[in-house]
């Protein structure tokens, strides 16, 4: 046979090529290790710390304890930032909410000249109009509108910023319901408040409620806009408070911050996985600003 | 009652595109009428024109012996189906079918009964608890047809009621809807681009091009009659044969052949007229043996249909093409003649393409 | 026209134009909503984006050449000073510095940092496990979606100088990473902060190349370089524009730093953001801080402003 004469170069190449690729394999898990430990390692001490019995700093196998947790009620501010956190979040998510639909919706449907224009032109001012930009302006806009140091600059203020973007979501949810739903109703006699009762907001409902999910997490966690426009430490949403925890002179109380942390993470860890089981968490990746 | 009749209606859309273009139509009481178009010709604009969907640029329309060109839509008392169907994706099938008499403020229970009642009526018993979304494609149409029965309506409006079922359920569909119109004898309008559809459901059609009616006539008149070249080639599941063709004497000259005039044409030509001679497929035989006044020709395809096979003939360049039975299929190539049934073919104009007919046509 | 009365209206015997301009009350949108109803619609979303999103914008054209203050007799009777901070800034140290460090800081974290880490995620995930893949997914997205604040505490409890995980897993003794490498301790939170979005974006970027391409690569012989070469860079060019610019706008504008260094120590991790935060709402200098406000909305104008022109050009194609 002369295959066995004609195989023999060939499984030298075999063998480089078996190298090479057990070298890229074995890069690839190093690199992917390498992965795993730098986005695990900050999120550990999270889900260890809350159970110690004496957290610390460094990373330790808990001895199991609620105690923390215990600490933290008894914190003056800690629940009372978490109550704001959701009085600002869910205010700002209903503002959103209603006002993006009613635009969205006219929008979708009804020719109104330079409607497209507008909403480019909106969506590009808020995108470069960031409550970082624009943080000098807010704040002495509401100085002058004497609303410093109350929710509703906060929620306004943000309202205002996640608006364009949140029409822009859900124009493009409604151009691609089919308008027959509505016409349909409209042949039978529907006016067209009832038409947006029947028909419209329930076909709706998943647009609604990725907003309503999108708009709070964007508030929940976002710093800036309320430390720089509330002032006393009882109107604190939770994202500051957790700053002030621990920038705060002295040293950081570790039960208090360990819990804290970890119940403030767990609603948007929540809705996170509400949204990615309905939709797949590649959708909430197109819409987290 | 329920007649409808447009005068003068214009459809125009920003940008000065008109869809609808001068039409003066009426729709008998009672009748299936179809609207029968390539895409874009303005069939479906009517149809939701009819509806009130779209508001009508200028002209009138009446419904019945009222002016409904002002009224919205849900004042019209016309029920609508929709291409899409647009079943309420969140409401039970009771509740789409009753969604008409809700807005009626019919009460629920009677409502209800009469949904129970119509969907009973449109072999959809026990799925009235389900949601759209669980039916099949035959049912969710049907659901649509009953929501359209229960609000009960002087004028039906189907868009492309069938085209989104699979071939072999749109013809059981097909069926099924002329017998509930017939049943229920509600005025009805449908707009299809099927020319099968619209002969088989049909009592008129309407034939529409860039916004005009080309013909309207009974389906045997648009099939046998059609008012010119683009409805006789638009209509028929085989193509209508159109050929270039001069008079001469008695004859007209086509595709190196002679063939008689048609009868029907006979007084309205004159020796040396440019004409369009036009035949239908299904109106040339075969014949091995050579005949007077045919076209002869070799088989060049035969495409087997079933029960017959289509004969695509070249004749000195010319293609024509005819249904021959199985029985009388050619071999490819043989040599032989197509023999034209003479009261059959037509005479189009030359330039015009309008249909050349002897007894000033009354139109049909 | 010989109309008498109004009333005398039999709709037969009018001509068939006079009617035209009564035809408005038949609303043609799909609900029946009409052009009225629509405005009071969108009216009230674009009083609240105009109020506190294009006015804000528009003002700092006025407020960067007052001297407002945020306490003093300035903060009660701003003056005029024309274009004094704009000059000021752009002579100022601590501003030029700060640029600098901005544009270390985005092509650090965004542009190296979050896009080669991100597609490098998302390319390697193309063909793992569905397990491996969720647990990496999941945990880059970790780092996006928990609470700045929180995340940037896990980054002090991480590189503490004493007790830090870092030091003690690298041994590297009591190095006090935030005040030795300030600028690369930020980078590196920024980059566990932002990697997701480019994941993603790469990710389903990966996915719509055409499988049939890859394969033909594979058939013909090609290793990973030339694949990613001749078949996927050519494909997702428009992605990775995409990904590009939204990041170096995003982290241009973040803001998230200072909750780990408060721009310290001294100004070594002052960029932008915390630069304005510090001028204008710490030492009080409005006007100033309204001045470089509106440097940074051009900037970010600018980058918008190429977004949308590469956006179109993939749209033309």
């Amino acid at each position: 046979m002369t295959t066995t004469h004609e195989t023999t170069p060939m499984k030298h190449r075999d063998a480089v090529g078996i190298v090479r690729t057990t070298l890229a394999k074995i890069g690839r898990y190093v690199f992917i290790g390498f992965v795993i430990v730098f986005f695990a390692l900050p999120v550990l001490w999270l889900v260890t710390a809350p159970f110690d019995q004496a957290p610390a700093l460094r990373l330790s196998v808990p001895e199991f304890t609620l105690q923390n947790f215990q600490v933290l009620i008894d914190n003056p501010y800690a629940l009372r930032s978490m109550w704001n956190s959701v009085i600002i979040a869910v205010g700002t998510m209903a503002i959103v909410l209603v006002l993006a639909a009613l635009a969205a919706y006219a929008l979708s449907r009804v020719r109104v000249p330079g409607r497209d224009i507008l909403l480019y032109s909106l969506l590009l001012l808020s995108s470069i109009v960031t409550g970082t930009a624009a943080m000098v302006p807010i704040f002495v806009l509401i100085t002058e509108l004497q609303l410093i140091d109350t929710y509703l600059a906060v929620v306004l203020v943000m309202a205002g910023g996640l608006l364009p973007a949140a029409i822009f979501i859900l124009k493009d949810f409604m151009d691609n319901t089919p308008k027959s739903y509505e016409e349909s109703a409209r042949v039978y006699g529907a006016s067209p408040l009832q038409i947006l009762r029947h028909v419209v907001v329930p076909i709706a409902r998943p647009g609604l409620a990725t907003i309503a999910v999108w708009g709070v997490v964007q508030v929940w966690g976002n710093f800036l806009i309320p430390f720089i426009l509330l002032r006393s430490p009882e109107q604190f949403p939770g994202a500051v408070v957790m700053f002030t925890f621990y920038t705060e002179g002295g040293q950081p109380n570790l039960a208090l911050i360990s819990a804290f942390s970890l119940l403030f993470s767990i609603p948007v860890v929540l809705l996170y996985l509400f949204v990615s089981r309905r939709y797949g968490f590649r959708f909430y990746g197109g819409i987290k600003s | 009652m329920a007649e409808i009749t447009t005068h003068q209606l214009v459809k125009e859309f920003p940008g000065g595109v008109r869809a609808v273009d001068g039409l003066d139509l009426t729709i008998a009481d009672g009748e299936f009428f179809a609207l029968l178009g390539p895409s874009g010709c303005g069939k479906t604009t009517l149809l939701r024109t009819i509806a009130g969907l779209e508001a009508a640029t200028k002209g009138r329309l009446t419904i019945g012996d009222r002016d409904v060109t002002e009224l919205p839509p849900g004042k019209r008392d016309v029920a609508m189906v929709f291409q899409d169907y647009a079943l309420f994706p969140h409401m039970s099938v009771a509740d789409n079918i009753s969604y008409p008499l809700k807005i009626q403020r019919v009460p629920k229970s009677s409502r209800h009964a009469t949904a129970a009642e119509t969907a009973d009526g449109l072999a959809l018993h026990g799925l009235i608890d389900r949601r759209p979304g669980q039916l099949s494609g035959g049912q969710q149409q049907r659901v649509a047809l009953a929501r359209a029965v229960a609000s009960n309506p002087t004028v039906f409006l189907f868009d492309e009621p069938l085209s989104n079922l699979d071939a072999r359920l749109r013809l059981e569909a097909r069926t099924f809807l002329k017998r509930l119109q017939r049943d229920l004898g509600v005025t009805t309008v449908f707009v299809t681009h099927d020319q099968a559809e619209a002969l088989a459901l049909a009592d008129r059609i309407a034939i529409m091009k860039e916004g005009r009616i080309q013909q309207i006539g009974s389906p045997r008149e648009v099939f046998a009659r059609p008012a010119n070249t683009f409805v006789a080639s638009f209509v028929g599941s085989t193509p209508m044969n159109l050929h270039t063709a001069t008079v001469s004497g008695e004859h007209v000259k086509v595709a190196g052949s002679s063939v008689p005039i048609p009868p029907s044409a006979r007084s309205r030509v004159s020796d040396g007229d440019e004409v369009i001679w036009g035949a239908r497929p299904e109106y040339l035989r075969w014949s091995t043996e050579p005949v007077e006044d045919s076209i002869e020709g070799s088989a060049t395809i035969v495409e087997n249909l079933g029960a017959a096979a289509l004969v695509t003939v070249d004749a000195g360049g010319t293609l024509i093409q005819l249904v021959v039975d199985e029985d009388d299929e050619p071999e490819m190539g043989a040599r032989g003649w197509v023999v034209p049934r003479i009261d059959r073919t037509l005479l189009f104009d030359g330039a015009s393409g309008e249909l050349i007919l002897d007894d000033t046509p009354t139109s049909p | 026209m010989t109309r008498t009365s109004p009333t005398d209206q039999e709709p037969d015997e009018q001509p068939v134009v006079e009617t035209a301009p009564k035809r408005r009350r038949l609303d043609e949108d799909a609900a029946g909503l009409g052009r009225t109803r629509a405005s009071a619609f969108v009216a009230p979303a674009l009083v609240l984006i105009g109020i506190f999103l294009v006015f804000p914008a528009l003002w700092t054209l006025y407020l960067g050449v007052t001297n407002w203050q945020l306490t003093g007799l300035a903060a009660a009777e701003p003056e005029f000073v024309g274009l004094d901070n704009y000059i000021d800034a752009l002579t100022n140290d601590r501003f030029l510095d700060s640029v600098f460090r901005t544009l270390v800081f985005v092509l650090g974290s965004a542009l190296i940092g979050q896009m080669v880490l991100g597609f490098t995620i998302a390319w390697l995930m193309r063909t793992a496990g569905k397990t491996l893949r969720g647990i990496v997914e999941t945990l880059v997205l970790m780092g996006w979606i928990l609470p700045a604040s929180v995340i940037a505490w896990l980054w002090l409890v991480l590189l503490d100088r004493r007790e830090g995980t870092l030091n003690s897993l690298l041994g590297t003794g009591e190095t006090a990473w935030l005040l030795e490498y300030p600028m690369q301790s930020i980078i590196a939170f920024n980059i566990f902060n932002g990697t997701a979005f480019a994941m993603l974006l790469f990710s389903s970027a990966l996915a719509s190349i055409p499988p049939s391409q890859l394969e033909t690569a594979r058939m013909s012989g090609a290793g990973t370089w030339a694949t990613l070469r001749d078949v996927v860079f050519p494909n997702i060019r428009g992605h990775i524009l995409t990904v590009m610019l939204l990041v170096t706008l995003w982290t241009f504008n973040v803001f998230t730093p200072f909750l780990l260094t408060q721009g310290g120590p001294g100004q070594e991790t002052e960029i932008f953001p915390v630069l304005i935060y510090r001028m204008a709402l710490e030492t009080g200098q409005l006007g100033r801080g309204a001045a470089f406000s509106l440097i940074m909305i051009v900037i970010n104008l600018a980058i918008a402003l190429i977004y949308l022109r590469v956006l179109r050009e993939r749209r033309q194609k």
